[in-house]
């Protein structure tokens, strides 16, 4: 299992074929307190950086970029009922959907979290 | 050296170094580097303004007092009547009104506090509109009127069910105020203006202080276990719960008072048949919309389901319509109730409590229902 960071502050859970994604620690903490997700439908087709999810906070709404190409696999539904999960465990609990990865090359651009962690710095 | 020079540029208020020293988020706002919120975040400032006691800095707001030169507070007065439409005459003193600086085609330049302190008059104005407020004031008021700007005094708000009790301590004449009251009074030995007013819908106090000491009466204010400094952000989320107007976005030079559902702070004695009606720029189209009504109306809308509609989306009549009937101006979460509200622009006849209006977000058509406001009832000390 390899954890894989975007520069648009998401992480990327790879299991074979399988990538789980969410936000990171950082960016639930730029946000604020999240009070609404919204997810992509599963089975859709989503292309690398296009608009995929939403994540609202009291006073802004921000996208959630497909870091790569893939299709929905999965959703996380207990965002849904719970939006500040994103707050309390964006790194595990609060994961947003699974893709298919279709062109596993894209990873090659992501950052290892070493890589992430001098980004945020 | 870009970000560097925009944050030369801003504006300090003279709170700027507690809120850095409280770890405020700061953002501009207005021209100010403003705190936007605290380590708390916006959910538990909002929370805990509605539950113990908020501070707010809203020093960035203009500060204004009109001194008649005749000495008679009549004079100043009936000359504020003809740029407002409400009757500031019977504004007694120790007492303060909402009011609105009209335009000729009865849009609204500003919306304002208006306080009589005996032998003058004090104005409390937006940040952004001030320094045209002011040329305006200047224009028409300068022959009965001195205007002097207050740009040497700080600006805050406690606001919450504790803050009476808690402002108390260092005001003694603080109990004895009732809503709307405002006069100057003498707070921990610092002689203030304070009013019993807000922009949250909870019972509370704005108070002026001398920029010198603003920072020790503040930090006294906060020592307090009930008090919490609360950011620009939960300040927008109280006052949409409260249903107030925010200027530049809800109410602008495009709307009038009455389709701004304002018609509450136009006292009869400035409509058609009153002691003194009219005479206030864009009258004949004010007076016109009491009679006849205005097409369309500033109401609240409360999304049926969990998404945040905000400010900007367009309003629909029905799921599938391509004609878009209005807009929201505000819109966001309201922490109090836990769901998201709105208000916005509909054509008076769509515009009924209960009515089903859709609005467009990222594509989808979300419904609203048109609701009444305050979302969040008004605990004002009357």
């Amino acid at each position: 299992m390899t954890v894989l960071y975007t520069s648009d502050h998401e992480w990327l859970r790879i299991e074979g074929d399988t990538a789980t994604i969410g936000i990171t620690d950082y960016a639930q903490s730029q946000l604020g307190d999240v009070v609404f997700v919204e997810l992509p439908k599963i089975g859709r087709q989503l292309k690398k950086a296009e608009a995929a999810a939403v994540v609202e906070s009291v006073k802004a709404a921000s996208d959630v970029y497909a870091p790569i190409t893939g299709e929905v696999l999965a959703v996380n539904d207990a965002l849904a009922a719970e939006p500040a999960l994103v707050n309390s465990d964006a790194n595990d609990k609060a994961w947003f959907f699974k893709l298919k990865i279709s062109d596993k090359n894209e990873l090659g651009g992501l950052m290892d979290e070493a890589a992430y962690k001098a980004h945020t710095a | 050296m870009l970000a560097r020079d925009a944050e030369t540029s801003l504006s300090k208020t003279p709170l700027h170094a507690l809120h850095l020293a409280r770890g405020g988020k700061m953002v501009p706002f207005a021209g100010y580097d403003m705190p936007v919120q605290y380590a708390a975040g916006v959910l538990k400032e909002h929370l805990h303004t509605r539950a113990n006691a908020g501070l707010f800095d809203v020093s960035h707001m203009g500060q204004i007092a009109l001194t008649p030169k005749s000495g008679k507070i009549e004079d100043a007065a009936l000359a504020l009547e003809k740029l407002v439409p409400q009757d500031i005459l019977a504004v007694a003193p120790g007492r303060q009104r909402y009011a609105q600086f009209t335009n000729a085609a009865g849009g609204l330049l500003d919306d304002l506090m208006v306080a009589n302190f005996g032998d003058h008059l004090f104005l409390v104005v937006n940040a952004a509109c001030k320094t045209e407020d002011e040329a305006h004031l200047r224009k028409h008021l300068s022959d009965v009127c001195t205007i002097d700007v207050l740009a040497d005094r700080a600006l805050i708000a406690l606001q919450g069910p504790k803050a009476a009790t808690v402002f108390a301590k260092l005001c003694a004449e603080a109990p004895t105020m009732k809503f709307m009251d405002a006069g100057p009074h003498q707070v921990d030995g610092i002689a203030c203006f304070v009013s019993r007013s807000g922009y949250t819908g909870e019972d509370g106090f704005e108070i002026s202080i001398p920029a010198a000491q603003a920072e020790a009466l503040v930090t006294k204010l906060l020592d307090d276990a009930d008090v919490m400094p609360i950011g620009l952000g939960a300040r927008d989320s109280l006052r949409l719960e409260a249903g107030l107007c925010l200027y530049g976005h809800d109410i602008d030079t495009s709307t009038s008072p009455v389709e701004a559902a304002l018609e509450w702070s136009v006292q009869k004695s400035r409509r058609t048949g009153g002691a003194r009606a009219g005479g206030f720029p864009g009258a004949d189209v004010i007076l016109s919309q009491f009679e006849k009504g205005a097409a369309r109306r500033r109401v609240g809308l409360r999304p049926e389901g969990r998404a945040p509609v905000r400010e900007g989306a367009a309003l629909f009549a029905d799921a599938t319509s391509t004609k878009q009937i209005g807009t929201v101006t505000s819109g966001g979460f309201g922490p109090s109730l836990n769901a998201p509200i709105a208000m916005g622009y509909l054509p008076t006849a769509q515009a009924a409590d209960g009515a089903t209006v859709f609005a467009e977000v990222r594509g989808q058509r979300l419904p609203l229902r048109v609701s009444p406001m305050p979302f969040v009832p008004h605990s004002y000390k009357r």
